[in-house]
């Protein structure tokens, strides 16, 4: 049996409404889950990126990807393995302003883990920490003993390490002339 | 790349309704025959049609699966791209099996949906559907349309997504406002989207490494697919087969790309395909797939498929590629301009022996299923002396459309294609009721003899559709092989259930009566010496004609490969 990874996807899209629901259901098909999803904006106007994390066997994936490249509105698709991707996940824990000036331990917390404090009012502060997973969660269990309110992680982001794919994927369509034509439809 | 851009043909601009333009934008589009079922919220574009009934023939089946089913064997039998309408919600509805068939079997289609104004979506409005949403993931591509000024945009793009590349079939929803407003109508055909590549660029170095392999190979094999059809490739690989003496077999959808009566034709491959080309396709070295997606239905257990051979996949879908047979060499492209390539670098050959290994085990097959089948002198009728009787009297140049079951593959078994384009059935979705409005769509598409051929079970999922075929007095001859049973479900439970026949058997009502309800003419047979004179009569009749067939009631197909077994393992009994 094919051993499952951690993969991502980067899709790139038009700025289409139905593109999120167009792209999750041939996950859905599958009975393939996604562990996270992010979609953003891109250098290039009117083009957004999927950015998706899926645990999954590379043979199912890559047919997964070449479905997503399929779809009309779809102007790539492209997949990774772990050691491909540089890419960062953001969490926001939300802690009783008390507990944070009761415990001088905290900060240092905040400030060993490369975390910093976004926000402090008076019944709470917000931390801010930007990372792996993996960070992110070490950061998590050692604030929670002190009373965390409110966690939020979000999906991953990430960026090819070779300079090819995506980078001269979008320099070339730069170059093509449909962008005037085609921007009316969004 | 392929996409260009090219500057587009422009029309003057008038200010008209988006009913209008989408009458309009259909003419612009060569559109001359629309299949469809009014209903509230496509009003205003039903108003608009009225005035152009000169120019678009318009057919009002008796419900919208029939019209998307007609709109499918209209594109099958014409290559041109299929249009429906439907109003919102259950009319739109109605057409999703229609349109998942036309998807998974690659044909073009524009459907075009009425939907409830553009204040009341997601309100749950009289006859309000999320059409979008349900019809995504059988879709090649939709769009809805909220603005009047998008219509021409939008039904230029659908036209140039459902026909291009890997046809399919496209969806473009309008709301009732839109059809209402009124825009400057300026009509733009569409040559070209960013983000959409149609045709792959072929690889010359692909193309180099198929040729060595062919040329190299001691027992090359061609399996071909419905892509040789879409491509209009069949000359091309005509030439192919000749000039490199390679056997060939076709797909169930690739049916008709391919002379039968050619010697280094070997048959069809799959489930209840021919004996030769099953058990050949573990033993030859060179396996060319052009145009075809290696089906469960063809391929059988994955893990003991051609694993000896080295695979060619030409295809034009580069998800296809790796899908369930890896390819040793894809060559990603359109199969015409492949062929085209490779054409010039395959050398002459001869592969006597190898042919002779077919021929050997066709013989098998014609003592032991073949014969018995087609011209048997005893017991009730045979679907396949139906099938064979229908194949002479017509010369192998009718277009057939048949249903789904034990007929279809009696069909594709036993009909003798001639010319291309001569196969309209439903593959992949197996979708019982589509022989009837596929065969009436097809007939209006085609001067060629349309027969549909059905069971006594699909006819009555779409029955109805007899009144269409009255109305517009559609000159197609329908051929019921009635055996008062589900018969492909019936012989699974004889053959892996024990013979528990769990409702498979029905109680028929009488077909003959109900075709001359609808006026047709019709006729129903009973014993060998009358089938000969009453195909006769049929395809001598001016109009259309209802032909049912009393058959044997337990009969089984063979040979078959049991579901999951190999292709080696088809079994004669």
């Amino acid at each position: 049996m094919e051993e499952k990874e951690i993969f991502t996807i980067s899709a790139l899209t038009e700025n289409r409404s139905g593109m999120l629901n167009a792209i999750s259901i041939i996950f859905t098909r599958r009975k393939m889950n996604i562990e996270a999803i992010n979609v953003s904006e891109t250098e290039v106007e009117g083009v957004s990126r999927f950015t998706i994390v899926v645990k999954e066997t590379f043979s199912r994936t890559e047919q997964v990807v070449k479905q997503i490249d399929k779809l009309v509105d779809v102007l790539g698709a492209f997949l990774y393995r772990e050691d491909e991707v540089y890419y960062q996940e953001i969490a926001m824990f939300k802690m009783d302003t008390k507990a944070f000036l009761d415990n001088n331990t905290i900060e240092g917390m905040v400030r060993n883990n490369g975390a910093r404090i976004l926000v402090i009012e008076k019944d709470h502060i917000i931390i801010e920490k930007t990372g792996h997973r993996k960070e992110i969660r070490e950061l998590r269990d050692q604030l929670e003993p002190y009373g965390l309110l409110e966690y939020v992680r979000s999906g991953r982001i990430a960026i090819s390490k070779s300079k090819r794919k995506t980078h001269v994927f979008l320099k070339e369509l730069e170059k093509t002339n449909y962008f005037e034509k085609e921007n009316k439809y969004q | 790349m392929s996409t260009t851009v090219v500057k587009p043909k422009k029309v003057k601009a008038e200010s008209i309704t988006g009913s209008e333009a989408v009458i309009k934008s259909l003419l612009n589009e060569g559109v001359d025959t629309i299949f469809g079922y009014p209903g509230g919220a496509i009003m205003p574009i039903y108003d608009a049609l009225y005035g152009y009934e000169d120019k678009l023939t318009h057919v009002l089946t008796r419900h919208e699966q029939g019209a998307v089913h007609a709109a499918q064997g209209f594109s099958r039998a014409s290559g041109k791209t299929g249009v429906c309408f439907a109003t919102s919600g259950p009319g739109a509805t109605n057409l999703i099996t229609g349109i998942a068939d036309a998807h998974i079997d690659s044909t073009p289609l524009v459907c075009i949906t009425g939907q409830v104004p553009s204040g009341l979506l997601g309100t749950a409005a009289f006859q309000e559907i999320d059409i979008i949403g349900i019809s995504m993931p059988v879709t090649k591509w939709n769009f809805q349309v909220t603005r009047a000024e998008e219509i021409p945009e939008a039904i230029a793009k659908a036209f140039y997504i459902a026909r291009s590349g890997r046809p399919g079939p496209v969806l473009v929803d309008i709301t009732k406002d839109a059809q209402f407003a009124e825009l400057e109508y300026e009509y733009k055909e569409c040559k070209g989207i960013r983000s959409y590549k149609p045709t792959p660029e072929i690889d010359p170095v692909k193309i180099e490494e198929a040729a060595a392999l062919i040329n190299a190979a001691q027992k090359p094999f061609i399996l071909a697919g419905h892509g040789i059809l879409l491509a209009k490739a069949e000359k091309e690989m005509l030439e192919l087969v000749e000039k490199a003496e390679i056997p060939v077999a076709s797909t169930l959808l690739g049916l008709s790309a391919f002379p039968d009566s050619h010697p280094m034709y070997t048959g069809m491959l799959g489930m209840h395909g021919n004996y030769a080309p099953n058990i050949l396709t573990n033993q030859c070295d060179v396996l060319i797939a052009i145009g075809m997606r290696f089906d469960d239905r063809v391929t059988g257990d994955l893990n003991s498929y051609a694993k000896q051979a080295k695979v060619i996949h030409i295809e034009i879908d580069p998800s296809e590629i790796d899908k369930n047979v890896k390819a040793d060499i894809p060559v990603l492209g359109h199969a015409r301009e492949v062929l085209n390539e490779l054409l010039p670098l395959i050398k002459k050959n001869e592969h006597q022996e190898w042919l002779g290994e077919f021929a050997r085990l066709r013989e098998i097959e014609e003592e032991k299923i073949i014969k018995s089948d087609t011209i048997p002198t005893e017991g009730e009728i045979k679907m396949g002396e139906v099938v064979n009787l229908v194949s002479e009297k017509t010369k192998g140049e009718a277009i057939i459309v048949s249903d789904v079951g034990q007929h279809q593959m009696m069909s594709a078994r036993y009909y003798k294609f001639n010319e291309p384009d001569s196969h309209i059935t439903s593959g992949g979705l197996g979708t019982m009721g589509f022989a009837l409005p596929a065969s009436f769509g097809a007939q209006m598409a085609s001067d060629r003899q349309v027969v549909a051929v059905a069971g006594d079970g699909g006819i009555q999922m779409t029955i109805q559709e007899l009144g269409t075929i009255v109305q517009y007095n559609v000159p197609v001859k329908i051929i019921i092989l009635n055996n008062n049973f589900l018969g492909m479900v019936r012989q699974w439970q004889q053959l892996f259930f024990e013979r528990r026949y769990a409702s498979t058997e029905l109680v028929n009502p009488n077909f003959t009566e109900i075709a001359r309800g609808y006026g047709l003419a019709a006729q129903r047979i009973e014993t060998r010496e009358e089938l000969g004179g009453a195909i006769d009569e049929m395809l001598a009749h001016p109009g259309p004609y209802f032909l049912e067939v009393n058959v044997e009631k337990e009969e089984n197909i063979f040979p078959m490969i049991p579901s999951g077994s190999s292709v080696e393992d088809i079994r004669l009994e």
